[in-house]
């Protein structure tokens, strides 16, 4: 997916991530993050994010994650959204009947 | 070397020796006369104790480099006296200070880390630390040769009365006072009700300096610290807010999940052959606490059950019980909200009692020793049900022992009421990361997940028996602990260096935990 214009998905609500994801081109990914679980999960976090990058095909992107301690389904859903708004696709849900 | 709990222990930290903690009930090793650092007085007629300013009382004290100076934390977040205090003495330059409050709260507009960064302060001993000190502590941004010594409430007047805390002066705060210190917290312009913490302090302390905002007339009535105890009173605009003490620990909840947690802790108690006509409880100032204060007047109501006595921190959810006639006596340490503040002077059956009298096994008796149900906040439990109610799991200082590991192991049965899991963070854990409150004390964990049981507590087969009878869910704590990471994901535990900036005392003065410095990312 390619993304076009900068997007935010999520809220700084407890519980809740955001998201600003932002075209990179040339510049491949590159992420920031800031976290309250940071030492426990920051690991887990940018894991969550490669993997959701990589299965939507997404290789060049400036993503910014304010983490308020958001579970890794929360950071999941909120990662998806955020890269369809940056590339204004519409989310695929034959996508999903290939996950196991 | 390592205590009962396995937990891995330093020999000494600095000058202070631990002492390893080796189960519940153990005898504390001293057992001479109480310990005190009082003086004889000689006081006439025409004499006053009242001084212009807090520096002259500072100054009349004999406060010098060295000694150990105490508050008590009864106006919690809205207390302005500590800070009063401080500014003055640092002012004057006295160093190297113990400080001996019962506990430290985030206090407003009052930094403690300054005055341990300037040197007015270089040890402390209290309840807890939380706040901005705590967590500079803890990441070694300020570094204090002697480690902070935590202590539950009942053992404050124990290490007083054993000598091992020397109070040389005690600054406490009272809504009233008379010219001669008769005092109280219970009338004047800002009462915070029961000075229970500070009864020990003017009875073992050498000076004692009584600070208030309301002179009353000869004789302050009622009288809560006598006139004989007390050497200097000093009137000040404000000692503090009482409509902030409410703030910091006690509040009401709305959320659903609390609610549903404090539903089913008071379920547990009501479940319970011990809940009948003379039962007690202490059930504290949590969100969930005051939630399960409300349930269970509600039950107590339908099924006409009176209560001999509710202990501790009063809120006025257990206020309204006593006006229900729900229970005969409420015996009060601490007032925790300003309805609970004023409620001694308007009840009879509402007392003020001496923090030692609440909590401390180590003397002629205590409350504790009677109660039947005590519900406890906690920041994580693990899978031997020890409890950590003073550091988060990334290694902030974020509560205070409070009476919590004295009402485990004075109540018949002790309910720990905690969600299994906190935002990302799992509060149902395989090791706390400090224990605060050792697991055979606990009777059993409450969670909207289910109920465990701890099998190796004392009542553990006749709880069982009753929780049986109930549509109560009942599971065994390494069941909640693999529910809650499965929800979250495993931690990455935090790794900390070899300095130790806290230990943390038992109700015997033995050692259950310390707290080392957090090694921070390079």
């Amino acid at each position: 997916m390619k993304l076009i214009k900068p997007a935010i998905a999520g809220t700084l609500e407890s519980s809740d991530i955001q998201i600003t994801i932002a075209p990179n081109p040339g510049q491949g990914i590159q992420i920031e993050l800031e976290s309250v679980v940071k030492a426990q999960f920051g690991d887990a976090i940018l894991d969550t994010i490669h993997q959701v990058l990589q299965q939507m095909d997404v290789t060049e992107a400036d993503v910014r994650l304010v983490d308020k301690g958001a579970l890794d389904c929360v950071i999941r859903a909120r990662m998806q959204c955020a890269i369809c708004r940056s590339a204004q696709q519409p989310y695929n849900w034959a996508w999903e009947d290939n996950t196991p | 070397m390592r205590n009962q709990l396995g937990i891995e222990l330093p020999e000494t930290v600095g000058a202070y020796q631990v002492r390893p903690y080796m189960g519940l009930d153990q005898d504390q090793p001293y057992c001479g006369c109480i310990v005190s650092q009082r003086k004889a007085g000689h006081t006439k007629a025409g004499d006053t104790k009242l001084l212009p300013s807090i520096e002259d009382a500072i100054l009349a004290s004999g406060l010098k480099d060295g000694m150990t100076i105490s508050f008590h934390h009864s106006f919690r977040e809205g207390d302005f006296t500590v800070g009063m205090v401080m500014e003055v003495i640092a002012r004057l330059g006295i160093r190297n200070l113990v400080f001996a409050p019962s506990a430290v709260v985030n206090l407003q507009g009052f930094r403690l880390s300054d005055y341990v960064k300037n040197g007015t302060i270089s040890r402390i001993e209290a309840s807890g630390i939380r706040g901005e000190l705590g967590d500079a502590l803890m990441s070694g941004e300020i570094q204090m040769e002697h480690p902070v010594i935590l202590r539950p409430h009942g053992a404050r007047p124990r290490a007083i009365e054993s000598g091992e805390l020397k109070i040389d002066v005690s600054f406490i705060a009272a809504s009233a006072s008379d010219e001669f210190g008769n005092c109280t917290g219970q009338i004047g312009k800002n009462p915070c009700g029961s000075l229970g913490y500070s009864f020990v302090d003017a009875h073992y302390a050498a000076k004692v300096v009584v600070i208030t905002d309301t002179l009353v007339d000869y004789p302050c009535c009622p009288t809560s610290i006598s006139q004989q105890y007390v050497d200097y009173v000093v009137q000040v605009d404000q000692i503090g807010d009482p409509e902030k003490i409410g703030k910091g620990a006690a509040r009401v909840t709305k959320n659903p999940r609390d609610l549903l947690i404090a539903q089913r802790a008071a379920q547990v108690i009501t479940a319970s052959r011990l809940y009948k006509n003379g039962y007690s409880f202490q059930t504290g100032a949590g969100a969930i606490s005051i939630a399960c204060t409300k349930f269970l007047a509600k039950t107590s109501k339908e099924r006409q059950v009176t209560a001999s006595f509710a202990l501790g921190g009063i809120t006025a959810a257990i206020l309204e019980m006593y006006d229900e006639g729900l229970v005969k006596t409420l015996a009060c340490s601490q007032s925790f909200d300003a309805a609970a503040a004023k409620a001694i002077y308007d009840r009879p059956g509402v007392v003020e009692i001496d923090n030692a009298d609440y909590a401390n096994p180590y003397s002629k008796g205590c409350y504790l020793n009677h109660l039947t149900f005590g519900v406890l906040a906690a920041l994580e439990v693990d899978t031997d049900f020890n409890v950590n109610i003073l550091t988060g799991s990334s290694g902030q200082m974020m509560g205070g022992l409070g009476g919590g590991p004295d009402v485990a192991a004075g109540a018949d049965i002790s309910i720990v009421a905690l969600p299994i899991i906190r935002g990302r963070t799992p509060s149902v854990v395989k090791r706390v990361f400090t224990c605060c409150t050792p697991g055979e004390s606990v009777a059993c964990v409450v969670t909207q997940a289910g109920v465990a049981l701890n099998p190796k507590h004392k009542h553990y087969a006749m709880l069982k028996a009753d929780l049986e009878k109930t549509n109560l869910k009942i599971v065994s704590i390494q069941e909640l602990q693999s529910l809650a990471e499965s929800l979250t994901g495993t931690p990455k535990p935090i790794p900390t260096t070899d300095r130790v900036v806290a230990v943390v005392e038992y109700r015997d003065g033995s050692v259950v935990d310390v707290i080392r410095q957090i090694k921070t990312e390079p």
